[in-house]
């Protein structure tokens, strides 16, 4: 496996729930990319990364860029590229709309923009990871539940880290747990 | 997660029924809100998942504009908000902001119903009079107003001077309700550990200048400054609500009544009264129900006007009038939904903005009543007490004018509904044991009733709807416990039966025996959630007659479905009152250790009472039981 690819990681154990990953998400990609005029801009920028409650966990979700991507296979556009970083990413004016990729994503990373009508989704901050800053969401992740770097990188990081020891932590996902006998969600 | 499919990016939001709430029919309704594709709350609290971890942790500060700041439960994000408040002040203070929210809205309840009574003092309306003039009298005697000789007017005047002066008063005395009907060992306790309240608006100003940026960060301090602004709360805020509702629209006394979605009718005008004060409530009540309006009813196609209660502004209709009352707060949107409610009327509190989208979506009317409490796209009928029948008629008349604009087809109404028995008052109390609290008081140190636990409060999305209250509820009796209580956990037992004097069967042995000899249920309904005091009222009795202090007696309290700032602010005057309190929903504070130790053990030294935490009803019921047990031993009565 190539370690010099990039990859972003979730971490659910460290993820609260807070949502601040789609708000960065949102205003990185708006016309203004600041919070204040983004919110009133239109059409309103829509996030790309989402968090999910799974199984008493929080799970933020986003594109997994497969090296082998069906969204890819299935585009009768053509509209659906790879980078030489192995990014996978959709050239917005090629787009047609037929919502082929959508469907075809395992993950359920690809949504129709409901005002442009064009397939929409994480574009890993191609921009921003050229130009050698963080992906927006990790940046906005206050408690380091999203990390960015090559599998090299993340594991050496995660070897180093000893600092959580999350069973001494009522975290929300042990909240969570707690409710299991009388709660429904 | 259980009822929810992703499809792609869009997430069908689904509602396992059966599973959000253990009511028949709001089971029923839910459903039918999916089939006509209408939202409830259990729908948007799906959408809301996952919720900010730092929010249900407490962590999250937004009292100034250097923030927001957030501190990082897991230790490795930052540790201290820009001011350099760590997670423990920032709880705390968090903490203190939900009781001043809890204190100002009984108390400001209060407020209106001072309002009113100085009117009716003052020969200001005719809408109102003064109903129970025993109780006046003795509330007069409790202040030291005199009364021998004296016209009922003129000492009205007198009590509803001192208890407007309850709110804003500057002095550094003591809150006069307080140390009028407090036990003698609690005034001393609340000296001591300094937290003795000394105005109702006063407390929670204080809290909020407490918890401005730069103020209080210690949080012991910020912590006994809640004690003193739930006390002021409980003892005198939603004290003075309570006394003056008696007076003005009578003393409860045992009343049979009906309950569940069952009791709206199909060929009636349904007129839903929801809210909190009885000032409006009873006044529409009254008013639907007089022969006149039935006529008006009858022109417009309706057998009649069928008045229904909701939530607390229920308990206080029904513990009076005895009306039909559909249940608790999770049931406010389904009343809507069953398509057959002509109006829904209003006035503050609990009452969820959603109704009036829904209200959009049937024919209904929202009507809300009050200046402080309006919501867009409801209809705003301003209520004044002192020409409350002329605007009652026209609120009714709306909702009459309204029926031949419901839609039949779109019409269901569960069948489900109960019988159940309420009214009861610290003076129906009295009167069922004879005049004395000495006939509970030997069946306490006999060990035929083990212990009393009050339960009180709301439904909550996170717990399934009554399934706390009543599996509680239930063991608790099932052990010789005698449960009294007030507010929505009412609701919850009426519906399921708990309220009939048949329940006795399934009370322990002594509990049942004491029941059937008086004709009692073995869950006693004491009222609205400012009826709280009540229970205060019954505690501060039993201590004074043995001679001993609040936290030696075998009780507790327990709210298993919370949901509401009330609802903390009566925990807080719970536990400052010297009771072992149980939460059902983990409040916002486990991000600050310091603060969740103090609240679950420390404060029990200072106060007498402390906070315990568990979602399960089952484990809640059994360490309750051994709490109620572990006092009984130390009185060295029979365990």
């Amino acid at each position: 496996m190539k370690t010099e690819k990039k990859l972003i990681i979730a971490n659910p154990k460290l993820c609260t729930g807070c949502k601040s990953c789609e708000i960065a998400c949102a205003v990185e990609h708006s016309k203004s990319k600041d919070l204040y005029y983004a919110s009133l801009e239109t059409p309103s920028p829509i996030q790309r990364i989402r968090v999910l409650l799974k199984d008493s966990y929080n799970m933020p979700v986003r594109c997994q860029h497969c090296p082998d991507p069906p969204c890819l296979a299935v585009c009768p556009t053509k509209a659906i590229f790879q980078t030489p970083e192995g990014f996978v990413l959709i050239n917005d004016s090629l787009c047609a709309g037929c919502g082929l990729c959508v469907d075809a994503c395992p993950v359920g990373a690809i949504q129709m923009h409901p005002e442009l009508k064009i397939a929409v989704k994480c574009d890993f901050c191609v921009d921003r990871v050229r130009a050698g800053l963080l992906p927006a969401c990790v940046e906005a992740c206050p408690t380091g539940a999203l990390q960015f770097g090559t599998l090299d990188e993340l594991r050496s990081k995660a070897r180093a880290s000893t600092r959580t020891k999350f069973e001494e932590i009522i975290s929300p996902n042990t909240l969570r747990e707690m409710y299991k006998t009388v709660g429904w969600v | 997660m259980s009822g929810k499919k992703i499809e792609n990016w869009n997430i069908v939001l689904k509602v396992p029924a059966v599973q959000a709430s253990l009511n028949p029919a709001a089971q029923e309704l839910i459903e039918k809100a999916e089939k006509e594709g209408v939202e409830t709350a259990w729908h948007r609290y799906l959408a809301q998942q996952p919720q900010c971890g730092f929010g249900l942790l407490g962590v999250c500060c937004r009292n100034c504009l250097l923030g927001p700041c957030r501190i990082d439960p897991f230790g490795n994000g930052p540790q201290k908000g820009v001011c350099g408040a760590d997670a423990d002040t920032i709880v705390a203070r968090n903490l203190l902001r939900m009781i001043a929210a809890g204190a100002a809205s009984h108390s400001d309840h209060a407020r209106d119903i001072v309002h009113v009574f100085e009117l009716v003092a003052e020969g200001k309306t005719k809408s109102y009079s003064i109903q129970d003039v025993e109780k006046l009298l003795t509330v007069a005697k409790s202040l030291g107003i005199p009364t021998d000789g004296r016209d009922t007017l003129e000492i009205a005047r007198d009590v509803a001077h001192v208890l407007a002066h309850e709110f804003g008063k500057h002095d550094e005395e003591p809150l006069r309700l307080i140390m009028a009907l407090a036990p003698k060992r609690r005034k001393e306790v609340w000296q001591k550990a300094g937290v003795m309240p000394r105005a109702i608006d006063r407390e929670v100003n204080e809290c909020m200048h407490r918890t401005h940026m730069g103020v209080d960060a210690d949080p012991v301090n910020l912590l006994l400054h809640g004690a003193r602004t739930s006390l002021a709360d409980g003892w005198s805020g939603s004290m003075m609500a309570t006394l003056l509702s008696d007076i003005l629209f009578g003393t409860p006394k045992p009343i049979e009544y009906v309950i569940n979605l069952g009791v709206l009718k199909e060929d009636y005008v349904n007129i839903v009264l929801h809210g909190h004060n009885p000032v409006l409530s009873m006044k529409i009540a009254e008013v639907a129900m007089s022969p006149e309006m039935t006529e008006l009813a009858r022109k417009y196609g309706a057998k009649g006007v069928n008045v229904a209660g909701m939530c607390c502004t229920g308990n206080e209709v029904l513990m009076r009038l005895g009306i039909p009352v559909i249940g608790n707060l999770l049931l406010q949107e389904l009343a809507i939904i069953t398509g057959a409610v002509e109006a829904m009327i209003v006035d503050y509190q609990c009452v969820m903005p959603s109704l009036a989208t829904l209200a959009d979506c049937y024919h209904t009317k929202l009507i809300t009543t009050e200046p402080k409490a309006k919501i867009p796209g409801a209809v705003y009928i301003e209520f004044d007490p002192a020409n409350a029948d002329e605007i009652a008629k026209k609120i009714v008349t709306i909702a009459i004018e309204n029926y031949p604009r419901r839609n039949k087809a779109r019409v269901y109404i569960p069948k489900h509904k109960s019988k159940a028995m309420a009214g009861f008052s610290v003076e129906a109390l009295l009167n069922i044991l004879g005049g004395t609290l000495d006939p509970l008081i030997n069946a306490l140190k006999d060990g035929t009733i083990k212990g009393i636990v009050a339960i009180v409060g709301c439904n909550n999305v996170k717990v399934k709807q009554d399934f706390s209250h009543i599996t509680l509820t239930q063991k608790l009796i099932e052990n010789d416990i005698l449960v009294v209580g007030t507010g929505c956990w009412a609701h919850a037992a009426a519906i399921h039966g708990i309220f009939t004097k048949e329940a006795a069967e399934k009370a322990g042995p002594g509990l049942r025996k004491v029941c059937q000899a008086l004709g009692i249920p073995p869950a006693l309904h004491m009222g609205s959630c400012v009826d709280c005091s009540r229970i205060l009222l019954v505690l501060g009795a039993l201590a004074d007659a043995l001679g001993v202090d609040i936290p030696d007696l075998p009780v507790a309290g327990s709210a298993p479905e919370p949901m509401s700032e009330k609802a903390v602010a009566i925990g807080t005057y719970f536990v400052a009152s010297g009771v072992f309190v149980h939460l059902g929903v983990i409040p916002p504070v486990l991000g600050g250790k310091k603060v969740t130790k103090i609240l679950t053990e420390d404060i029990e030294g200072i106060l007498g009472g402390k906070f315990y935490v568990e979602p399960d009803p089952v484990k809640a019921a059994e360490t309750i039981i051994n709490v109620i047990r572990e006092k009984r031993r130390k009185l060295g009565w029979p365990v």
